[in-house]
Formats: C-alpha cells, sequence, structure tokens
C-alpha cells in the first residue's frame, strides 16, 4: 500500500484471532459480517477504529473485530466511549449495546450520550430478551412476553429505542433488520459518515430465547406489508404492490391506499435532515399490525459535537486569556515573595 | 492551653502605633468568624486569610459550614463558621482554641462560644439579639445578659445599624445593605490586628466592577467597620502578629482541592498528555471539578458526568485513549464507582481515582470531614481487587500526592486512590510554588511495533504468526503491562473485563490462569512499594511510644507530638502517605517501639490493617465526630498511652 493511497481493507483483515462463540443461528453473525463488509468500504484504517460495549451477547462484538476494542461493565459503554472519544479525537468509535444493556441497566447513560451529541455511534442489537442470562425478558419486550421471570407474560410496556434516542436529540437515528444484509450494511455506511452521536436499532433475532420474534419483519412473503422503507426526499410508500403509503392527518399518521384513498402526492415525504424531530418522532412510533414499522434513516441533522464545542471553547479561552504555561497557572492567584 | 491571649511566647511590650494605640505582639491568634450562612462568613474569613498570608504569616484555615445552602436564617442548623490561624512561627492546623469569636448572631454565639479561650475577645452584633433571634437560637434568656458570656472580653457592636448608616448613600435596597455587614464585621477585625485593607480593596472592586453600587458600598462598609474600631477604642490594644520566618520563595495561597487540581495538570504537562477529568457534583469534592473545567487552555478536558459511575466511565476510557483519566468524589460516589473500578483493574490501565472523604455512611455529613473510607478503598470490590492508596497529609501535600498518583499508575497500568479528605480539601495554607520544570520528570514509553519476538508460551500459536504480535499483558520488570495507544497501526488489541490470559490477553477461564492472574495483579501493586520512600520517623530513636498517622491528621499528631517532644515525653511519630502498599520498612519501624499509638477520624480501619499485616499490639485513638483532633486530644492520648504501663 502506498503512503497516499486510501487504506484498503478486506473482512479478512478485520477478522480477530478469538473464535466466535454465539449460538448457531444468531442474529449477530450477520451484522458481524455486514460490520466487517461496510468498513472495508469506508476508507478508514483498522488502527483508527474502536468497539466499546457492555455486557451481554451483543456486547462480545469487540473481541471478534481486529480493531482497538473495550468490552468495560454493563450499560456503562457510552460512559468509556466518552472517555475515549475526549482521549483520541482520530477515531472512528463504536458502541454496540443490547436492549437490556442500553435500555435497562445503561438507559441513564444513553440518554447522555446522545444528548450531548458526541461523535460516537451506537448500535443497539435488539432482540427483545435476556440472552446471556438465558431468557428473562427485557425493557423491549412485548407485553405479554412469557419468560422465565414473567410466566404469566410480561406486565410492563416496551420501551421503544427509537423514539428514546429521538427524544435524547440523537442527530442520526436509524433503524434496521439483522439479515436484511444490503439495507444493514448501507445503514453501517451512514452512520460511519455521520459526524455527531449516531444511534442504530437493529431487530436482531435470538435463536434460543426469542426466536422469530421479528419475523414479521423478515419473512419475505409478509414484510413488505409490514415495513416502510424510509428514504430521504422520497413518498412514504410501502407494501407487496408498493400500493400503501403514509399520510398525515391532523397530527397523526394514517395508513391510506394510493389510488382509492389518496394519490402519492397526498403521502408524507420524508426529510431525515428536519431539525424539528417532530415527525422522526411519530415514525419511531409507528408499530403493526395497525402501521408498518419504519427502517431506514428516520434522522439525520448537523449540530456540533461536545467535542467540536469543547475545542472551540479552549481555543476562546486561548483567544481571551493567552496561552500559558504551568508556572503562570499556578501563580493565578495572589502571590508574595519571601526574600 | 495558655490562658493569655494569643499563643505563649515572646510578648513585647505595648507601643505606640502610628495611631498612637499601643500594639502588643503575639506569636499567633486563632479567630473565627462565625453566623449565619447567609451573612458572608467564608468570605470574610478567605478574606482575613489572604491578608494575613500577604502579611507574611503562617496560615492554616478551617472552613465549617453546613450542609443546607441556606438553613432557616438564624437557626442552629445554618451556622456558617471559617477559622484561621495566623502566626509568625510555623504552624500545622488551624488552631485548637479560638482567640477571638466573631459571632454575628445568638446562634452563632451558642454553637462557637464553647471553643473560645477563657478572656478571649468576643464581638457580637448587638442588632440580632432580639427576642426573635434568641428563639431561633434556643435561647431562653439573653445569653448577653444572663452570665453566658462572663469571662470573655465582649464587645458589643450594632454591626446591622452601623453598617446601614455607613452605605445609606450608596443607592442599595435594605435587604441589600444588610449584605454588607460581613465587611463591616471583617473591617473592625482588621483594625484589631493591625491588617492592611489593601487587599480585601482590590478584591472588592475586581468582584464588583460590574456593579458600582455594590463596590460602593462593600468598600464604605469595610472601611467604617476598621474606623469604628479605632475611633471607638473598642479594644485598648491593637495585636500584632509578625512577620513568619519562611522559607525564601514566592508564594500563594492553596487550598487542598486546587492542589489536587495543579498537582494533576502538573504531571499530566510532564508526561505531555492531556488530562480527562470527570466528576459528577458532590460535596466536598466539586471544586476540584470546578477548578479544572477552567483549565482548558493547559491541555485539561472535563466532564460532568451524568453520575458518579458516567464520571469514572469517562476517566478510564480516557486512559484506554492514551489521556491521563481522573476522576473525583466522596465516598457515596466511591460505592457507583466500585465495579468501573474492578474493571479498571482488571484491564490494567491508569487510573486515578480521588476520594475528598466525608462523614458517613451514606449521605453522612457532607461537609463535615472523615477519614472512614480508608478499607471502601482497599476492598471495597468483588473479587480481590488491589489497587494503590496514597493520601495527602495537608493541604500543601495535595500537590504532590496529585503529581505522584498519576506516576503510579502510569508507570503500574494501575488505580491508584487519594484519600483526602474535607478538612483538607477546604483547608488553606501558603504554598511554596514550585518550578514546574524542576518536578521530577514522569515518563511512559507507549509500544509502537510488536512485542511478541521470542514469546513461546500460552497463546503463541494463534494469530497471525507469533512474531508480529502485539502481547497487551506481556510484563515489564515491575509487572506492568505495555500502553498501546488505540490508533497505532499494528497494535490493534482489545480488552476487558472478563479474565484474561496473561502475556496475550485473551479471554481465559482456566483455574491456573486465574489464579496466577490475581497472584500477578497483587503483586504488580506491591512493587509499587520498590519505588517509594520508607517511612520516616521523626523523634528519638529510644522512644517508647511511636504515634502513626495518616491523612489529614498530619498537622494535630505533628504539633501534639512535638509538644510532648518538648515536656520530655519518650515520644516518636511517623506519618504514612502510602497506605498500599506501605512503605517496605514499615514492619521495622512498628516493632521498633513498645508502643504505638494510631489516631484516625473513624473507629480504627488504619490500626486494622496494621493489626492484620503485621501483628502489632497498636493502639487507636479514634474520634468520628466529623471534626478534626484537636491537638490536646492526641497529647492527652500520648500522655496516658505512656503513663499506662
Amino acid at each position: 500500500m502506498s503512503a497516499t493511497a486510501l487504506p484498503t481493507l478486506t473482512a479478512k483483515d478485520l477478522t480477530s484471532d478469538q473464535e466466535v462463540r454465539w449460538c448457531p443461528g444468531c442474529g449477530d453473525y450477520s451484522i458481524l459480517a455486514q460490520m466487517k463488509k461496510a468498513l472495508t468500504t469506508v476508507g478508514i484504517p483498522r488502527e483508527k477504529i474502536a468497539f466499546v460495549s457492555g455486557i451481554g451477547c451483543s456486547s462480545r462484538f469487540p473481541y471478534y473485530m481486529n480493531t482497538y476494542g473495550f468490552h468495560t461493565i454493563h450499560g456503562r459503554a457510552p460512559t468509556f466511549a466518552t472517555g475515549l472519544r475526549l482521549a483520541n479525537p482520530e477515531l472512528q468509535i463504536w458502541v454496540v449495546t443490547g436492549d437490556g444493556d442500553g435500555m435497562s441497566i445503561g438507559g441513564n447513560h444513553l440518554f447522555h450520550v446522545l444528548r450531548r451529541n458526541i461523535d460516537l455511534k451506537v448500535l443497539m442489537f435488539n432482540n427483545e430478551i435476556y440472552g446471556l442470562t438465558k431468557g428473562q425478558y427485557s425493557p423491549t419486550s412485548r407485553m405479554g412476553t412469557k419468560t422465565k421471570t414473567s410466566p404469566q407474560g410480561s406486565l410492563e410496556r416496551p420501551g421503544r429505542p427509537l423514539t428514546f434516542a429521538i427524544g435524547a436529540e440523537a442527530t442520526f437515528v436509524a433503524r434496521t433488520v439483522d439479515v436484511d444484509v444490503q439495507h444493514l450494511t448501507a445503514m453501517l455506511q451512514r452512520v460511519s459518515a455521520h459526524k455527531g452521536a449516531a444511534f442504530v436499532e437493529i431487530y436482531q433475532n435470538c435463536k434460543i430465547f426469542n426466536d422469530g420474534v421479528f419475523e414479521y419483519a423478515t419473512d419475505k412473503s409478509v414484510k413488505a406489508d409490514n415495513l416502510l422503507y424510509l428514504e430521504h426526499g422520497k413518498p412514504m410508500i410501502f407494501g407487496k404492490d408498493r400500493n400503501k403509503g403514509i399520510r398525515l392527518v391532523g397530527i397523526h399518521p394514517e395508513v391510506v391506499e394510493i389510488g382509492k384513498d389518496c394519490q402519492i402526492d397526498d403521502l408524507l415525504i420524508h426529510d431525515e435532515t428536519n431539525d424539528d424531530p417532530t415527525l422522526a418522532f411519530m415514525l419511531s412510533r409507528m408499530t403493526g399490525p395497525d402501521f408498518p414499522e419504519v427502517v431506514g434513516v428516520l434522522r439525520a441533522v448537523r449540530r456540533p459535537s461536545y467535542e467540536e464545542l469543547l475545542a472551540k471553547a479552549t481555543e476562546e479561552q486561548i483567544a481571551k486569556k493567552g496561552k500559558a504555561t504551568v508556572a503562570d497557572l499556578f501563580k493565578a492567584e495572589d502571590i508574595w515573595t519571601v526574600v | 492551653m495558655s490562658l493569655s491571649h494569643g499563643s505563649a511566647g515572646v510578648v513585647a511590650p505595648p507601643k505606640p502605633s502610628k495611631t498612637s494605640y499601643p500594639v502588643q505582639e503575639v506569636e499567633s491568634i486563632t479567630i473565627r468568624f462565625a453566623g449565619d450562612s447567609g451573612d458572608g462568613m467564608q468570605l470574610a474569613g478567605t478574606q482575613f486569610t489572604n491578608t494575613s498570608a500577604l502579611a507574611g504569616n503562617d496560615i492554616a484555615t478551617f472552613p465549617d459550614f453546613p450542609a443546607e445552602i441556606r438553613a432557616p436564617a438564624g437557626t442552629l442548623a445554618g451556622v456558617s463558621g471559617y477559622q484561621v490561624h495566623f502566626s509568625s512561627t510555623e504552624i500545622h492546623t488551624p488552631g485548637d482554641i479560638l482567640n477571638c469569636l466573631v459571632a454575628m448572631n445568638p446562634a452563632a454565639l451558642k454553637t462557637n462560644l464553647r471553643d473560645l479561650e477563657p478572656g478571649g475577645i468576643l464581638i457580637v452584633n448587638t442588632d440580632s439579639y432580639g427576642k426573635n433571634d434568641l428563639e431561633k437560637a434556643k435561647y431562653k434568656t439573653d445569653p448577653l445578659e444572663d452570665g453566658t458570656v462572663k469571662g470573655y472580653r465582649l464587645i458589643r457592636v450594632s454591626i446591622t445599624k452601623l453598617t446601614r448608616e455607613a452605605v445609606k448613600e450608596c443607592g442599595l435596597s435594605p435587604r441589600e445593605q444588610d449584605r454588607c455587614k460581613n465587611f463591616f464585621a471583617l473591617g473592625l477585625v482588621y483594625w484589631m490586628y493591625e491588617r492592611s485593607l489593601e487587599t480585601t480593596l482590590k478584591w472588592i472592586k475586581e468582584k464588583f466592577g460590574k456593579n458600582p453600587a455594590v463596590l460602593d458600598a462593600n468598600t464604605k462598609a469595610l472601611k467604617a467597620g476598621y474606623n469604628y474600631g479605632e475611633t471607638v477604642e473598642v479594644m485598648p490594644v491593637q495585636y500584632k502578629v509578625a512577620k513568619a520566618n519562611i522559607a525564601p520563595g514566592t508564594y500563594r495561597k492553596i487550598m487542598g482541592n486546587d492542589a489536587l487540581a495543579l498537582g494533576l495538570v502538573a504531571a499530566a504537562h510532564s508526561l505531555n498528555k492531556t488530562l480527562v477529568y470527570s466528576g459528577y457534583p458532590i460535596t466536598p469534592a466539586s471544586s476540584v471539578l470546578e477548578s479544572l473545567a477552567d483549565m482548558k487552555r493547559h491541555g485539561v478536558k472535563t466532564l460532568q458526568a451524568e453520575d458518579e459511575i458516567a464520571a469514572i466511565g469517562v476517566a478510564i476510557g480516557a486512559s484506554f485513549g492514551g489521556a491521563i483519566g481522573v476522576t473525583g468524589t466522596s465516598g457515596p460516589g466511591i460505592c457507583l464507582k466500585s465495579e468501573a473500578i474492578g474493571l479498571a483493574v482488571m484491564t490494567e490501565l491508569p487510573l486515578v481515582i480521588i476520594d475528598v472523604q466525608r462523614g458517613g455512611p451514606s449521605t453522612g455529613l457532607p461537609t463535615k470531614t472523615e477519614q472512614a473510607d480508608l478499607l471502601q478503598a482497599m476492598f471495597g470490590r468483588n473479587g480481590e481487587c488491589p489497587v494503590a492508596i496514597i493520601a495527602p497529609q495537608t493541604p500543601v501535600d495535595c500537590f504532590e500526592i496529585a503529581y505522584e498518583a498519576v506516576r503510579i499508575a502510569t508507570q503500574f497500568m494501575c488505580p491508584v486512590f487519594i484519600l483526602s479528605d474535607g478538612y483538607l480539601a477546604n483547608g488553606a495554607e501558603p504554598w511554596k510554588i514550585p518550578d514546574p520544570a524542576k518536578l521530577p520528570k514522569l515518563q511512559v514509553v507507549h509500544p509502537t511495533g510488536p512485542n511478541s519476538e521470542g514469546w513461546t508460551g500460552p497463546g503463541h500459536e494463534v494469530g497471525e504468526g507469533s512474531a508480529s504480535r502485539y502481547l497487551p499483558y506481556k510484563r515489564d520488570e515491575h509487572l506492568a503491562r505495555p500502553w498501546a495507544i488505540p490508533g497505532t497501526p499494528g497494535l490493534e488489541h482489545r480488552i476487558g473485563g472478563i479474565e484474561k490470559q496473561d502475556i496475550t490477553g485473551n479471554i481465559n477461564y482456566e483455574p491456573g490462569n486465574h489464579e496466577h492472574m490475581i497472584e500477578t495483579r497483587a503483586r504488580k501493586i506491591e512493587n509499587i512499594s520498590l519505588t517509594i520512600p520508607d517511612l520516616e520517623v521523626f523523634g528519638d530513636a529510644d522512644a517508647e511510644l511511636l504515634v502513626l498517622g495518616w491523612g489529614g491528621t498530619y498537622g494535630s499528631i505533628t504539633t501534639a507530638v512535638d509538644r510532648a517532644q518538648r515536656k520530655g515525653l519518650k515520644v516518636a511519630r511517623a506519618h504514612l502517605r502510602y497506605l498500599n502498599p506501605m512503605p517496605k520498612n514499615t514492619e521495622e519501624v512498628l516493632k521498633r517501639f513498645k508502643k504505638i499509638l494510631v489516631p484516625e477520624l473513624n473507629s480504627g480501619q488504619l490500626l486494622w490493617l496494621l493489626r492484620a499485616k503485621y501483628l502489632v499490639p497498636a493502639k487507636g485513638l479514634n474520634k468520628v465526630q466529623g471534626r478534626p483532633f484537636l491537638i490536646s486530644e492526641i497529647e492527652t492520648a500520648i500522655a496516658s498511652a505512656l503513663e499506662n504501663d
């Protein structure tokens, strides 16, 4: 490789020497493969990439990438990633979390890392279950989900990761599905290019404890009717026959049939760059069976990241007070001399 | 305890001053400003300290304030105090007994009078001794009339009315006028101790430059207080404390928390690294974060985290990234950080954890001092999880301890606890400003290429050939692992909290490896003792009793032992700055003495460690009242330890 050429990585270059230990058939395998594929296309050398994770099945991810990696403690990955970002502005930093790690024990940190707009890429592998602890309901499990800790079905209303992320003012919010490899890769490429705090929910099948929970979004015979693929600047159309769409009535979305209830021009046009998160918030709440669930980029806006603001504040302080040495700092208070 | 005004010492005869008042020279004075927490007593105390420091005295201060920012005005719970000890000789503590007490209201009188020496000067604001004020302070009768203050030199001053009169032309509301009364009181005290107004006038000008009315009023109140003292002859004499005989150099006043901040910055500069400090606001540690947040131009990055866990996560993440990661808190915050400290131990990353101890358990006594987190720092984590622990002994020592913490953390790739306390954090003393170039140069070498050459042990067979691997847990002679910075080509590696194989760092669950790693982590921490100074003993080699302390009790212990030695008692002292590991000669020192007394502001935590570790019959002197030791308490304990054979 010449000094000026972009590094050309192969998926093999990004594969660590560690044996992958997820269960056979786990959705994580696909995410790992698409991640490697996506990273071979973004032009970043592997030493400039770091994966930071918490605890859970998804959080083993860093061990399998031949990049820098930090497997931390439950729920706190965003905090370690924040520190890494402050220390090292040049890295591309990915945070890998799950629905338990990110939405339950780590909900607090997730909120703040998005709110601060730290330049990090948060991937939440959402399988709606605790896998590593062998099958307890999670904060995203649907009401009625029967698990070892919810033998009569979960009594809790599930949290919505995308709604949460938009509420936290995340500047990039997207959703994709583990086995939709092209879409997943495209989303990973998009998030790689984003500057600021990015959040991607990935529907991920847990073969052992929650198998088939996203079948409506993966089964080829039904998924087109259940998923709405968002495209910037395009009307919101979905359905096997591409004849259904989303129209706004007052402040509520409505599923309409094109040609029957309305024309294409009446449909909502997706604008991921809208600084006002209201419509993205609405989209994030659309749930089956009454609505299709959105996949794709809900929101992608540019706001200064925390690090950029910190760098600016530092420059301003230097401009105002001048560069100073440690010796000056020591003498910043009233001093006196004893002879 | 001396009953004379000021410490015993050479007392010069009264001599005429330029204002023709007699001036009496005394060795040292302890004064406390006490009032309602809204009365500005911390400000008055700070100003008096600055002025005294600039006048060349040795100083030591002790602020004592309630946890409530504004408890109901006039109540006992709302009393705030600031004690200043200023001296013409070297001093180590803010003083046991007050020579002068300023009590701005009856509540302040009630809570502070017991500390005033018999015959001491008592200044009261007579305008705040109404029926209501007395009731709030739970006085049934007027203490100024019922004999309560008998035996003190009572100075009655109508501070509120005189202040209002002095500032009436300034255009302030009555409420604003009353806020100036701390400056009146300060001015009066300045006159009594023959201090210049210059430092405070300058401060007022800088502080209130944008608010001319307040600037004018505070200036007038200060001068009015001073002139009142002079005109009314509130005292028959003025007292003067001469300059202390202090080593030549440039000085400033410094509080413990500020010294910690500067020590961290200096160490980061020595290593040519960014300092990343993350904390969550908590008393009494917040001011470290506050100081550092304003030092961006010195290569400091701070983040006020969403909670204590996040704060340490940020610090550890920064260390992983090659910066100096530091977090600071108090005891309750340490509880929350425990799991992350374990991760730093496991991943063997440098980390500095500041614990500015306060009274516990739980929320405890947030604004009061205590030394009760030692065993928490030692053991408060799951599994066997050793960390380095060091403790500053004076506010100034906080600087060196912070610097040393960074040295140990980076040299040994481990977390280092700094156990400061509320007393050191807020106490101030003169600091001889060091030349940064003359501080010990810190060094760290980051690997730039593979380090697996010759490696044929476990794990050599995996990977892309053993000759070109980076082995993140291959150790140096002290057992420290290398610190490869993300971004370095060819050294990509993964670390985490799961037990790892030594050398390779790969996940490993083998029983033998786990035991080996437990032992290795412990031995690494023990190896720190190879790089620290011996425990120094002060006093006769044939002393019968060793007084051994740690942390912020240094001043009281030193003064008490010095006094006991002067009385001819067979006593020596030593102070542990390194708690884990302890200096190599600790056992030898302990076994040299027939008796060991360990004063601590807890129920005997160092004592517990010493007895467990060295099997010595040490005894404790323990106080858990949220207050520092009085010198006299330690003197008494020394005497009784030597009597009881």
